[in-house]
């Protein structure tokens, strides 16, 4: 029996994103005349609250066997798209996804016009899949209960002690040979005033007290395999390559001061040091001074890296103070060009910082400050562009306040892991909002300043986070893996075998038929779905039921003129 | 029709992986494009069947784009390879059919290369505009 397919579509103007430039009214009105469409509207955002209802609603009342949901990315959204379908009775392989965000509005956004022709024609094209899906089950496998956590500073310190607290094994890999990262650089903490090594030395003897916990030092990742469940790590210290298996994987990575070579005479003049540098000082108490000079936004927010450093602004503000506490006679000038003293506790930060004394002058990135060494102290020269008078200081140390950047091997290891960097070399979250702390990528989670330059609060948030996420699979036992596997028409199949040589992962074994003849067999479990075996069967038996010929074909025909 | 008229219709198949995430960033990069493509998610590169690159071609489009991981970092280990070796021969294929083998095209994009991912696309639908429409 031929089912009736009674098709829903739903549109999503994504606030602004898409609405401003696909005309969405017009396409509900298309898109419902189309035979077999049974339901269509708009919604401002599809994934909201009340969005996710409507779908639901509309599955009930107008009995909807196939969904389409034409909005962003479906690698952010078709698991949260899905599972609304299946809170509604309908099989989640029944629904798919139109991208006309990243696909359409985003990248066509002066040509509204054929934007939405566009739109149009990618939502039909989803529709002509549509009416091909079949339902389909996923695949349950277990999960090796450990966790690899790539990186040994306080974000992965705080996962390694959160999930190693669950009774979870973990493992971590740091290139150094120390645990710490940044912090073991740095003096004290804001606001609060106490030394990090306090604060840090206790983490830390947790971590080597604690059994679950197997600190790898001065080890490399040198290759992941695998997926959610079932990683294979290869890493790599002076002598050896050891294989660790781990269900999930977090990146706590870390990131870099820049240190500004070519900048502010940076290391041609002595007195020319970076925030890091003052914090070494400052804490082997080796610094003095009568006067200093503070430049803010060195590095940053240019044409080179157009960032704001973030956390940059208010280390300034704490070694600022730091030095005035020390000798309230020394004069502090901070050069800035905007403070960015974010939340309340910091804006009272900042008036402390203006309370004790010290100066704040403004510059413009038109003017930057000049440096020169003078006979005893070094010469700086400001011009405020509040009031555009420009002022000659005369200071023993110029303190460069720079931003945090990448570690230098994100690229290398984002592409052992297959999960995408920003711009600007930062690793890149599935979601800002709805999936901060994990990859795209099942099984892959992320904390700390490897994914943006955060405090030592943040960074231990961001850490509890991609813990608490990580364990969720491992405490659950099994993940559930697509059932979007290979499947063989028999019927169709001349036991040629090509799909048995080309998979990837063993997942096809051969056995014979009643009538004694050679057929593949998918093993469920083994397939990851790359489809590689139906791309070389000659006889366009063998298919994957979300990725078929058919639906691929149709698609193509549905495409405009 | 004028070559300088002609708007082609491109196909552009991306791996879930690397291509069709370099494509969402260059989406959220808010990098300008054509429009003349539409793409096609396919789970590996290698999963697109040489006949659906002719069936294309034959029904319509004027170009086909596969885009897959580097080589060397398909999610599956070795499913881009496929494609490359394929696309060998599919290109003489195509040349033997009087299609023009450079309406079919080859190329890698990570997910961190939003950039590349507009810079292909761009290019190809200039050089499917200069050999002009696809008439069987
Ligand atoms: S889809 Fe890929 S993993 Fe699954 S059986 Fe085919 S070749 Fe193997
Ligand atoms: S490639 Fe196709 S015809 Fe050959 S054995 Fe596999 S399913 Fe059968
Ligand atoms: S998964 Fe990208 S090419 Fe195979």
């Amino acid at each position: 029996m031929i089912e009736e397919k009674r098709i829903g579509v739903f549109i999503c103007r994504c606030g602004n994103n898409i609405g401003d430039v696909v005309d969405v009214p017009y396409l509900v009105d298309e898109i419902k005349s189309i035979p077999e469409v049974v339901y269509t509207e708009e919604n401002y955002y599809t994934c909201s609250e009340e969005g996710l209802n409507s779908i639901k609603n509309m599955i009930y009342e107008k009995n909807l066997n196939r969904v389409i949901v034409a909005a962003c990315t479906p690698r952010t959204h078709e698991w949260l798209f899905q599972k609304v379908c299946e809170e509604a009775g309908l099989n989640k392989y029944l629904f798919e996804f139109v991208n006309i965000r990243e696909q359409c509005s985003w990248i066509h956004s002066t040509e509204k016009e054929k934007a939405t022709e566009k739109a149009k024609n990618l939502i039909k094209m989803g529709i002509s899949k549509a009416k091909l899906l079949k339902p389909l089950k996923d695949i349950r496998s277990e999960i090796y209960p450990s966790a690899l956590i790539i990186g040994c500073g306080i974000a992965g310190i705080t996962a390694a002690l959160n999930l190693a607290n669950q009774g979870i094994q973990v493992h971590i890999v740091e290139k150094e040979n120390i645990c710490g990262g940044l912090l073991t650089e740095i003096n004290k903490l804001y606001q609060t005033s106490l030394p990090a090594s306090n604060f840090l030395d206790e983490k830390i003897k947790n971590l080597i007290k604690n059994r679950n916990i197997n600190i790898h030092l001065k080890s490399q990742v040198k290759d992941v395999s695998g997926y959610i469940g079932n990683f294979e790590v290869l890493i790599q210290n002076e002598k050896k390559i050891k294989t660790i298996k781990a269900g999930v994987i977090i990146v706590a990575t870390g990131a870099l001061e820049l240190k500004p070579y070519g900048l502010y005479k940076y290391k041609e003049i002595d007195g020319v040091i970076t925030q890091l540098e003052l914090e070494k000082m400052l804490k082997y108490n080796s610094f003095k001074a009568e006067s200093v000079v503070v430049i803010n936004c060195v590095g940053a927010r240019n044409e080179v890296r157009g960032y704001c450093g973030r956390i940059c602004c208010i280390t300034s503000l704490k070694n600022s103070i730091i030095i005035k506490e020390m000798n309230p006679d020394t004069e502090v000038y901070i050069l800035y060009r905007d403070i960015m003293a974010y939340g309340r506790e910091l804006e009272n930060y900042y008036k402390k910082a203006r309370k004790i004394g010290i100066n704040f002058i403004k510059y413009s990135p038109d003017n930057l400050p000049e440096i020169s060494l003078n006979e005893e102290t070094i010469d700086v020269y400001v011009l405020n562009e509040i009031t555009g008078k420009g002022i000659n200081l005369q200071v023993d140390y110029v303190i460069l306040t720079t931003p945090l950047i990448p570690a230098d091997d994100n690229t290398e290891l984002s592409k052992k892991l297959k999960v995408p960097l920003t711009n600007d070399g930062f690793y890149l979250e599935a979601h800002q909002k709805l999936r901060p702390v994990e990859f795209a990528n099942e099984g892959i989670y992320l904390c700390g300043t490897a994914r943006y330059p955060s405090n030592i609060t943040e960074t231990v948030l961001q850490a509890y986070a991609a813990a608490s996420k990580a364990s969720i699979p491992v405490k659950k036992g099994y993940v559930e893996t697509s059932g979007n596997i290979a499947y063989c028409d028999e019927e169709l199949c001349s036991g040629c075998g090509n799909c048995f040589f080309v998979c990837p992962f063993e997942a096809i074994s051969i056995k014979k038929d009643a009538e004694n003849k050679t057929k593949p067999e998918i093993i469920g479990i083994k397939c990851r779905c790359c489809g590689l075996c139906v791309s070389v069967c000659p006889d366009g038996a063998m298919q994957q039921n979300s990725f078929s010929d058919k639906q691929i074909l149709s698609m193509i025909k549905t495409m405009d003129e | 029709m004028e070559k300088k008229d002609f708007e082609p219709q491109i196909l552009v198949f991306a791996c879930n992986w690397c291509s069709y995430a370099g494509a969402d960033l260059a989406g959220i990069s808010r990098l300008q494009m054509p429009v003349n493509f539409r793409l096609i998610r396919v789970m590996c590169s290698g999963r697109v069947k040489p006949e659906l690159v002719v069936k294309a071609l034959t029904s319509g489009v004027d170009g086909v784009l596969i885009l897959g991981c580097h080589p060397g970092e398909c999610h599956y280990l070795n499913g881009n390879y496929y494609t490359r070796r394929r696309g060998i021969i599919l290109k003489s294929l195509l040349e033997y059919m009087g299609i023009e083998s450079s309406r079919f095209k080859i190329g890698w994009v990570s997910a961190s290369e939003g950039y590349k991912f507009s810079e292909i696309v761009k290019e190809f639908v200039k050089e499917i505009k200069d050999i002009g429409p696809l008439n069987l």
